[in-house]
């Protein structure tokens, strides 16, 4: 039963749907219309216009990857305390809002978000000044932070929820106070899942369309934005592909961070 | 005491922020009136409308097809490439599951495109030969399937690692046959990883848009393509009503399975 021959539909299945079409990207991104080399596709992304996409892309992914592992972290630790951890409750918590559209829930904060939408009114009713934070940057940031958060929660809570509980009172007993115990051996313990939730938050914030053309009105541009467009409205598909190659550059130096800590048990599983 | 609190109260807003879109759609859907922004009184008619809307309802047809049909066939994919994987030789195993690994950590956005441009191009190829190939239904399955795989393998590797080796030899020494030895004594060992590893799937390929939306190519919408293209119009409240009806039969589908936590774990003890 465990013959080879049980490898080779998959493998074909790789070499078919994973690997050729990553060979089809650097093809169209090394060429030009006539078929012959060149890097002006990957240069591209110097120009201005590109370029300032990109580093809004960046920044903004920066800022959401912080903000989920601040909000996270602490979560994490509450849940592998308390008895909601024991059962498949935690991962039902945060597997089930994927079971509404996820263009819908992030459409869902136009309303609560709008300038006399129902935060806005809340503020208000409360006295306080409202806000304008739709189709600005800090809208996106938002969209970002609510629709990766559970990317970030997962890993953290399943690596903290496996530290062995004689390690902490051992740190205990030998006179570490809870924040020494937190910091010299809770977080040390626990940095695969760290590493592990900032890839899978910062990777698809950076390269994200949707939440900028959901939430930015359409005005904001981020690299994501730049590449659908090279494909969809049909400029340049080489360009696209030359763009999309220098985020594969940015991913693939973020996975390399975190493959040096993570061995697997950073998994989300 | 007040650590508690503080913990609950914590725990409470993130859930809190996590929940609100939702509560929001539900509310919408009751909304007598057409626009999100204002309350137009309670009403059922997004409800009623919906079942007329078969614009609608052709896309939950498709989006339902290629989740039942994308999971499974992942999962069998899946599952089979797991028990290959875990026999091979260490170097061999570490590249194979970082080829797995690549449609789960590789940007949607990324996949999409690259899926795009082998589609396009396989049909000017094809189309030399006389053979009209276009993308639609069958490129999006094949889509769905392969960002799907990873979760198969992932839920399924650690079933695989906990496994005996010594009761699936025994099975074969008692003169059951490699067939019957797995489908007895190894599959039914697996089989929560098989479980989790499709409905992790069906769940992915149900909320996927990026990907989608760069094969479907002019036909095949689902429900996600369908919502983006109704973004310049305005979104119809019936896509709210429909949304919600499914939220809340999986929610309760899912309570009913985790109310019975007991039965479950004397089930694997036996």
């Amino acid at each position: 039963m465990y013959k080879k021959s049980l490898s080779c539909p998959f493998l074909i299945w790789a070499a078919a749907f994973i690997i050729i079409p990553l060979l089809f990207i650097m093809y169209y991104g090394l060429t030009d219309k006539s078929g012959s080399f060149t890097m002006a596709n990957l240069m591209a992304v110097a120009t201005a216009e590109h370029s300032k996409a990109l580093f809004l892309s960046l920044g903004l992914s920066l800022l959401s990857t912080v903000i989920c592992l601040i909000l996270a972290y602490p979560l994490a630790l509450i849940l592998s305390g308390s008895r909601l951890g024991k059962s498949g409750f935690v991962i039902f918590l945060f597997i089930l809002p994927m079971w509404m559209n996820f263009l819908l829930r992030t459409l869902a904060w136009v309303v609560l978000l709008d300038t006399n939408g129902v935060l806005d009114t809340i503020l208000k009713f409360f006295g306080l000044k409202g806000m304008k934070i739709i189709n600005t940057p800090a809208a996106i940031v938002f969209g970002m932070v609510y629709d990766f958060l559970p990317f970030m929660i997962l890993p953290i809570y399943n690596v903290v929820s496996k530290i062995d509980v004689n390690v902490i009172n051992a740190a205990r007993d030998l006179g570490a106070n809870s924040f020494q115990t937190l910091y010299k051996v809770i977080f040390p313990l626990s940095l695969p899942g760290v590493v592990s939730g900032i890839t899978m938050v910062f990777v698809p914030s950076l390269t994200t369309f949707v939440i900028s053309t959901l939430l930015g009105g359409g005005k904001i541009l981020l690299i994501g934005n730049v590449i659908e467009q090279e494909f969809m409205k049909g400029t340049s598909w080489h360009i696209g592909s030359g763009l999309s190659l220098v985020l594969m550059l940015f991913i693939i130096v973020s996975m390399i961070l975190s493959s040096k800590y993570d061995h697997g048990e950073g998994n989300v599983l | 005491m007040m650590k508690k609190l503080g913990r609950r109260f914590y725990l409470f807003l993130i859930i809190l922020f996590l929940y609100a879109p939702i509560g929001t759609l539900m509310v919408l859907s009751f909304n007598d009136s057409r626009t999100s922004v204002k309350w137009g009184g309670f009403s059922l008619k997004w409800y009623q409308r919906l079942f007329e809307n078969d614009t609608i309802l052709a896309a939950l047809g498709n989006t339902l097809l290629i989740a039942v049909l994308s999971a499974a066939i992942a999962t069998l994919l899946g599952t089979s490439a797991s028990i290959a994987i875990h026999h091979m030789k260490k170097r061999r195993q570490s590249i194979c599951m970082s080829i797995v690994n690549i449609p789960m950590l590789n940007a949607e956005i990324v996949t999409g495109i690259a899926f795009m441009l082998l589609f396009i191009s396989a049909g000017n190829l094809l189309s030399i030969f006389g053979i009209h190939f276009e993308m639609g239904f069958g490129t999006v399955l094949i889509g769905h399937i392969t960002f799907n795989l990873p979760y198969v393998v992932l839920s399924v590797m650690p079933k695989l690692k906990q496994l005996n080796i010594s009761m699936y030899e025994a099975a074969l020494d008692l003169g059951a046959g490699e067939g019957q030895a797995f489908f007895r004594v190894v599959l039914p060992d697996i089989m929560p990883g098989v479980l989790s590893g499709f409905l992790l799937s069906f769940t992915m390929s149900l909320d996927d848009f990026v990907i989608t939306h760069f094969v479907k190519g002019l036909g095949a919408d689902t429900l996600s393509t369908l919502i983006y293209s109704e973004l310049r119009k305005g979104i119809k409240p019936e896509m709210y009503a429909l949304s919600t009806i499914m939220f809340l039969a999986v929610f309760l589908v899912l309570v009913f399975v985790n109310l019975n936590p007991r039965e479950q774990s004397a089930a694997y003890r036996h």
